[in-house]
């Protein structure tokens, strides 16, 4: 305020001082909208618990049901192990977008205007809203993570963390596609229906329940297009390097993502995640920062 | 610090950079509907000021506009000695806001909310503990800091959101509608708190209502309608410019009362709810004049000044049951909106 009210008699009182923006500022910013997310997450144990059931249904109802219907003498390992690595990318999708629904319903209560106003740049809100909405995600994904031995995959330190670093990274990418949408969208069953519409679809084509080499050529264009394979492949690679798998579940589930006969790495995997996080991120920011 | 001076010579010949807020011919159109048609208007340092009308006024709109939410079709706006459009991030450090709309984040704290914006407005650090515990102390609500903002009622909330609104020491607080929704007693206890904080912070606050009484509080008021301001001055002269007092008299004969005011003032009274009933311009000065020459034993005596409903009717066309009857429509369509959720 001094470059302002210097001079003024009206500033004479005992005047809080603000910072005049710059980094710093934007930073304190992103980082109490961040930190916002936690707290809620916090204290709300029930969403905790709650987005815990779907993977669990995955896991353990589709994944025992339908292994009665696979043929026995072809896999050694239970479907339950196979699907997991799917299920860990979904523990962390349906979060992140739920991260991300709550800019809907700032604005819905309001909240988002709070925000709004505040002398900082949007980009700021909306950086620290997509590290919020992942790291709420990555916490929950952490949770499925654990429960690794009840699936019989072993608790390995290296693959724990790798997993946590592709689950945050994805998170990331949701939240930003979230909130993307959200900025567009202002009525939260509206904005419910259109990430139902497209991370279903995503989640399906994206092969976490089955592999994605081999697949009818429809199909597989329509999986390399999935952004979402490109996060679920890289997670089945860590997660199938520390079991003992044989040759048949290998050859069978761990084919990997190729393009037109190349053999796509995992860093391309990921970057292509992260690209695409990025670039929606900035839409996002794009769409915030316009004013009426 | 060269900044510094160049804005005090700014200051020196710029009237937009003297006032609180400094408006000339602002215009927001929405397609074909002119939402704001061309007002002007300043309001001084430390003044109360008040924008008074039905809703869809404009009155909104405006102030969108002065919170660099909205941005205008055409004209000046300065807030904070600030340009709304080619200054935004310094306007937004001088404002503060209370919305129509609550803005608090109900799963926080009211002090969590509290830290947030401070940290938002990028406040310094050592102040925030002490400016927090200051802002909620005057707005009483220092023992319920730790409580979530979902458990408050309606005026607690009302109360926390000024209280949010004044933590960064604005130098100008919009409320808007301060008081809709809210039960009578209610509003009279938000008016305690907007009427102390007018003594105790040096602050220019820039409201809108459409409660006449409420408007009564403001130093000056400026009335609008489709757009326009029609009338814009302090309420005792606006009341002035429509019309006269009206005093009311008892007397033993009113008959003879009427006939001898006719007489020696050459007004016309008439009786009105059992009573003499006249109009005159400074109502207060006519009753000892009256009473003095008026051969008619006088057994009581009133004098009222037109109110601002007088005022808004001769301005508007409208009385303000028809105000009132469209805000209790908006609150049905929020109550509404709210059934949805």
């Amino acid at each position: 305020m001094s470059t302002a009210t210097a001079g003024r008699p009206v500033a004479q009182v005992a005047r809080v001082r603000t910072s005049q923006g710059g980094l710093r500022a934007e930073l304190r910013a992103v980082r109490i909208v961040w930190y916002r997310e936690l707290i809620r997450f916090s204290r709300d144990r029930l969403r905790i618990v709650t987005s815990l059931v779907q993977p669990f249904l995955f896991l353990f109802i589709l994944g025992t049901g339908l292994s009665t219907l696979s043929e026995h003498d072809r896999f050694h390992v239970s479907l339950r192990t196979l699907f997991y690595p799917g299920v860990l990318c979904m523990a962390v999708m349906f979060t992140a977008m739920f991260s991300a629904a709550s800019i809907v319903w700032d604005r819905e209560f309001g909240f988002l205007r709070e925000m709004m106003v505040a002398p900082v740049r949007r980009a700021s809100l909306v950086l620290g809203k997509c590290l919020g909405g992942a790291t709420v995600a990555g916490l929950q994904g952490l949770l499925v993570l654990l429960i690794a031995g009840l699936v019989s995959v072993p608790y390995n330190p290296l693959m724990m963390l790798e997993v946590f670093a592709i689950q945050l990274l994805l998170a990331f990418t949701i939240t930003a596609f979230g909130v993307m949408v959200a900025a567009r969208i202002s009525q939260m069953q509206s904005f419910m229906a259109v990430t139902q519409m497209a991370i279903m679809p995503m989640f399906f084509i994206s092969g976490a329940l089955f592999p994605v080499s081999g697949l009818p050529t429809w199909l597989t264009v329509l999986n390399r297009v999935d952004p979402l394979t490109y996060a679920v492949d890289p997670m089945r690679r860590v997660v199938f390097a520390h079991l003992k798998l044989g040759a048949v579940e290998r050859a069978a589930f761990d084919g990997g993502v190729s393009w037109w006969g190349y053999h796509v790495p995992t860093a391309v995997e990921c970057a292509v995640v992260l690209v695409l996080g990025l670039a929606m991120l900035v839409a996002g920011i794009v769409q915030f920062s316009r004013t009426e | 610090m060269s900044v510094v001076g160049q804005a005090e010579l700014l200051e020196a010949d710029a009237p937009e950079r003297e006032f609180a807020v400094y408006v000339r011919d602002l215009v927001k159109r929405y397609g074909e509907v002119e939402a704001v048609a061309g007002i002007s208007f300043e309001v001084g340092q430390g003044e109360l000021f008040g924008f008074l009308g039905p809703n869809g006024a404009g009155k909104s709109t405006t102030i969108s506009i002065l919170c660099t939410l909205v941005r205008p079709t055409a004209g000046l706006a300065y807030v904070g000695g600030h340009d709304v459009v080619g200054e935004r991030n310094a306007v937004r450090r001088q404002i503060g806001l209370v919305f129509q709309d609550q803005t608090l984040d109900g799963y926080l704290t009211a002090e969590q909310n509290l830290r947030l914006h401070a940290e938002l407005y990028g406040m310094d650090r050592a102040q925030i503990p002490g400016r927090i515990e200051e802002v909620l102390k005057m707005m009483e609500l220092w023992e319920r800091r730790r409580s979530l903002v979902n458990t408050f009622s309606g005026g607690m909330r009302r109360r926390l959101e000024i209280a949010r609104g004044l933590l960064h020491s604005p130098r100008v607080l919009f409320l808007d509608e301060p008081t809709v929704g809210l039960d009578p007693q209610t509003r009279t206890s938000i008016w305690e708190y907007i009427r102390r904080l007018e003594a105790e912070e040096e602050i220019t606050i820039f409201l809108t209502t459409h409660y006449m009484d409420e408007a009564e509080y403001c130093n000056r008021i400026a009335i609008m309608d489709h757009g326009r301001i029609v009338a814009l001055d302090t309420p005792d002269r606006l009341k002035a410019s429509v019309g006269k007092d009206r005093v009311q008299l008892a007397t033993a004969d009113d008959r003879r009362a009427i006939a001898e005011i006719k007489e020696r003032f050459g007004i016309e009274a008439r009786l009105a709810e059992g009573k003499v009933t006249l109009a005159v311009p400074h109502g207060e000065q006519f009753v000892p004049r009256l009473v003095a020459e008026l051969g008619v034993e006088i057994r009581s005596i009133s004098v009222s000044r037109p109110s601002l409903d007088d005022v808004f009717m001769a301005y508007t066309g409208r009385t303000i049951r028809d105000t009132e009857a469209s805000a209790v429509e908006d609150l049905r369509r929020r109550a509404t909106m709210w059934g949805r959720r």
